[in-house]
């Protein structure tokens, strides 16, 4: 049907990746179902604890509908989230959409400012490796980069924190983020955050793009360039680069997903209210609809995520742009 | 010099030390007498309640999945909110008596069956609607249904009737109980317009801090409510609460200012930070213990004589040495201690006896298969060492324990009250009775070292209803002697509750019903 269309091969290749895309993730919400049906204990007994009598038991069981059989409960679930209803929290009673709304706004906050501040320079510090390579600089990049990412960042948190929250004041050590704070106030709450992550991130994505560009620096075409006299610099940044960006893109992306998904451990120590305590809150809880909630917008954000670098290794690589 | 004597003048206001001997201090150290008058005026001073200022509490123990309703509330952060927001019919003082709140007085017919409590007039919910005996009735109502989840269901049993007329709201038992006004002091009875029945997590109550930001798992503010009908409370114009679950989080936010008390403070850094500048370690001797629990009706534990070498096994004093680091008292197996009314200090303490134990395992003809002990993080701080040391004193007697480690993920519903032998962790009660009625009454849900004796459900039942306090005692404590000779409670250590504040809060008296003045800091202290 859809060569009858006559679509160009680049639409093709880009429907049937969203369409994947979709498949992925219907079958990571069945997984997360599974996951959460595994967990020893129920949201019953998780909400009530230590003090919870058998009869206060069997009431909040019954009010949950958690005798109903699992596939029933997640093919309801599937059907509202389907139409935006992401259901109340078990736990608490609230809209899930009001609160998950504000926690991925904060988690998207926090990644943002650290790409901005992590991927610009990642790439910049990869550039300068090229270019003086095995040399002074080359080696004192990669040696700082890869003693940050070596480090787990709870100990660059604490460092960061005993040093320039406690010891000099200079920055909060609470980065607790609120609606009524104005932009300049949110920033300098999140610089020491944003910091570790930076940290965190910086040597996987400066060291592909080392990798990836050295890669380029062999071919034939860049010894034409610096023989017709470019500077070492143009040369890499003009013809090598261009040629690299697909890897680049893919680790960039695929670090980018890791400040959205994977921060908790950063959130806890800053006490940032992001969405991975929010996470880790409810599964304690047993509390399932929030769970599978977050864990679809996860699960979407990688997805989605992996699309884009995808689609921008076929964007930039001739090859798939114009195949034969 | 000068933290010396900032020290020794609050040691006078407090009464801890007359004023001639603060002068003589303080000459010694070099002050001049004009100086050190000056210095005990401030001090002094700090002591009057002052109005204003935002406070911040960093607490650990909340989470986003935390509700407003009281009901529901069951972890430090939410206790603290609710102490905030909403008032109980009386209180546990400090010195374990009440103090009455929202009821002006009480008083009880001469069986002990029949309770009335006068409402006080005048107080006002947030939505400014007056609060009646009505409200009260329908707020007891709601934690006593059946169908309800509140935290409370476990006390609010045993009613046979309640009503409210006028200012009056009273309640029929169907036994008689001395101690029911303590049951109205749970922290989940606080009075709701209407009971609560309609939104029971919107937040409307008649404390002295209305909620402003409701945000679970993150933060939580107030303003002071000013129509509030004590002066005495609420001296602050704004509160904020802070959730830091993150121990070394919250330290460093207390220490660099961010936050003005924190809670749930680590034994092991305890003495370093009462040693930090600006900051004071409140230590509250409390009703917190950490037990390891033997189900009495399931083999080997149905043996008294293994029990009892068990018991003698364990060497609490090396306990509260290294897992409480000091911060704590040993325990005797039983579950009060001597901040109960009514508790009997004379019952000998157990001692760690090698000897004893040896001679009580023989006894038992156990066969010498291990005895397996089930552990998690969870179950105390230092829970999964505690066993540890357990496991090798025990050794020396020739008891073959062996710890099973369990995740702390779903500990509460899979191993604690199911596995015959675990550690786990009780908060005290504030009376007697509720402890023993908790979980040592035959019938009790949370009876988890299924302790089965007619004998203690009667004496428990006769003391409940005794009027006269010499009886009660003596009642408890044959009690006692039956739970530490013959119960399944290895009970090494109760814990202390360890806060933390800045010096910039003053009028802390700590409460040994709970942590944080029995959740109270914020209501009850001002900016010094």
């Amino acid at each position: 049907m859809l060569d009858g269309l006559r679509l160009h091969p680049v639409v093709k290749l880009v429907a049937q990746r969203i369409a994947l895309g979709i498949l992925l993730l219907l079958a990571a919400s069945v997984m997360i179902f599974l996951g959460t049906l595994v967990l020893p204990g129920d949201v019953a007994q998780a909400i009530l604890g230590q003090s919870a009598t058998p009869v206060a038991l069997a009431n909040l069981r019954e009010q949950m509908g958690l005798n109903d059989p699992a596939w029933q409960r997640y093919l309801h679930w599937l059907y509202a989230a389907l139409h935006g209803d992401l259901g109340t929290s078990l736990s608490n009673g609230r809209d899930i959409a009001t609160q998950i709304g504000s926690r991925l706004g904060n988690t998207l906050f926090l990644a943002f400012w650290a790409a901005v501040v992590a991927v610009p320079l990642a790439i910049l510090l990869g550039l300068l490796s090229v270019r003086y390579r095995n040399r002074w600089p080359d080696k004192l990049i990669s040696t700082l980069s890869l003693a940050s990412i070596s480090l787990p960042e709870f100990f660059i948190g604490y460092v960061l924190i005993y040093f320039f929250a406690v010891r000099l004041g200079w920055f909060t050590s609470v980065a607790t983020i609120y609606d009524s704070m104005d932009l300049w106030d949110k920033l300098s709450a999140i610089v020491l955050p944003v910091t570790v992550l930076t940290m965190v991130i910086l040597a996987h994505m400066m060291r592909m793009t080392r990798a990836a560009i050295l890669n380029v620096m062999q071919a034939a075409y860049i010894e034409t360039a610096e023989l017709k006299g470019l500077t070492q610099f143009t040369v890499i940044f003009r013809h090598a680069l261009p040629n690299a960006i697909a890897p680049i893109v893919n680790v960039v992306v695929l670090n980018l997903a890791y400040l959205v998904v994977g921060v908790v451990v950063v959130e806890v120590i800053f006490v940032y209210p992001g969405m991975g305590q929010y996470l880790v809150d409810h599964v304690a809880k047993r509390d399932v609809p929030v769970v599978q909630a977050c864990g679809l917008i996860f699960a979407a954000v990688y997805i989605g995520l992996n699309l884009i670098a995808d689609l921008v290794s076929i964007v930039t690589n001739p090859r798939l742009r114009h195949p034969k | 010099m000068s933290k010396e004597l900032e020290y020794f003048s609050k040691k006078v206001v407090k009464g801890l030390m007359d004023r001639r001997a603060f002068m003589g201090r303080a000459a010694a150290l070099g002050a001049s007498a004009a100086m050190a008058n000056t210095l005990l005026a401030d001090a002094a001073n700090a002591q009057t309640p002052k109005k204003g200022g935002h406070v911040k509490l960093g607490l650990g123990g909340g989470e986003s999945s935390n509700s407003l309703d009281p009901a529901l509330t069951l972890s430090q952060a939410p206790y603290n909110v609710i102490a905030h927001i909403g008032d109980q019919l009386v209180e546990v003082n400090s010195e374990g008596g009440l103090d009455n709140r929202l009821a002006e007085e009480f008083s009880s017919s001469p069986d002990a069956k029949v309770w009335s409590f006068k409402i006080r007039k005048g107080v006002l919910f947030h939505d400014g609607k007056p609060l009646t005996s009505d409200d009260v009735l329908k707020t007891m109502q709601r934690h006593s249904d059946e169908n309800a989840t509140s935290g409370a269901l476990g006390i609010m049993q045993g009613i046979e009737s309640m009503r409210a007329e006028g200012d009056l709201f009273e309640i029929t038992l169907t036994d008689p109980n001395a101690d029911l006004p303590y049951l109205m002091a749970d922290r989940h009875l606080r009075i709701q317009p209407g009971g609560g029945f309609d939104d029971p997590g919107n937040g409307i109550m008649s404390g002295p801090y209305r909620i402003v930001v409701d945000e679970p798992g993150v933060r939580h503010t107030f303003e002071r409510f000013e129509d509030y009908w004590d002066d005495s409370r609420g001296h602050f114009d704004t509160s904020e609460i802070l959730i830091i679950n993150d121990a070394t989080a919250r330290m460093s936010a207390l220490q660099s200012g961010q936050v003005h008390f924190a809670n749930l403070i680590e034994p092991k850094i305890a003495d370093l930070l009462s040693r930090a500048p600006g900051v004071a370690l409140e230590r509250t001797q409390g009703r917190g213990q950490n037990v390891f629990i033997m189900h009495v009706d399931t083999a080997p534990f149905d043996n008294n004589d293994l029990r009892l070498a068990l018991k003698y096994a364990i060497n609490r004093e090396e306990m509260v040495e290294k897992i409480l680091r000091g911060y704590g008292t040993v325990g005797n197996d039983i579950p009060v201690n001597a901040s109960y009314p009514f508790f009997d200090e004379s019952i000998p303490q157990r001692e760690f006896d090698l000897d004893k134990a040896a001679e009580h395992y023989r006894k038992s003809g156990h066969d010498g298969s291990p005895i397996v002990l089930r552990v998690a993080d969870v179950a105390f701080p230092g829970a999964v060492d505690a066993a540890q040391l357990f496991q090798q004193t025990a050794q020396k007697a020739g008891i073959p324990l062996e710890i099973k480690r369990e995740p702390g993920d779903g500990y509460w519903s899979e191993v604690w009250n199911k596995q015959p032998f675990c550690a786990s962790y009780w908060g005290g009660r504030p009376t007697q009775d509720q402890m023993y009625a908790t979980a040592y009454l035959s019938t009790a849900d949370w009876n988890d070292t299924r302790f089965k004796s007619e004998k203690f459900d009667d004496l428990l039942m006769q003391a409940r209803a005794e009027l006269d306090p010499d009886k009660r005692k003596a009642l408890y404590s044959e009690m006692s002697y039956m739970v530490r000779d013959e119960g399944g409670l290895i009970m090494p250590m109760f814990n202390d509750f360890l806060d933390a504040r800045t010096d910039a809060i003053a009028g802390w008296v700590s409460n040994p019903n709970g942590d944080m003045m029995n959740d109270m800091a914020a209501v009850k202290c001002w900016m010094a």
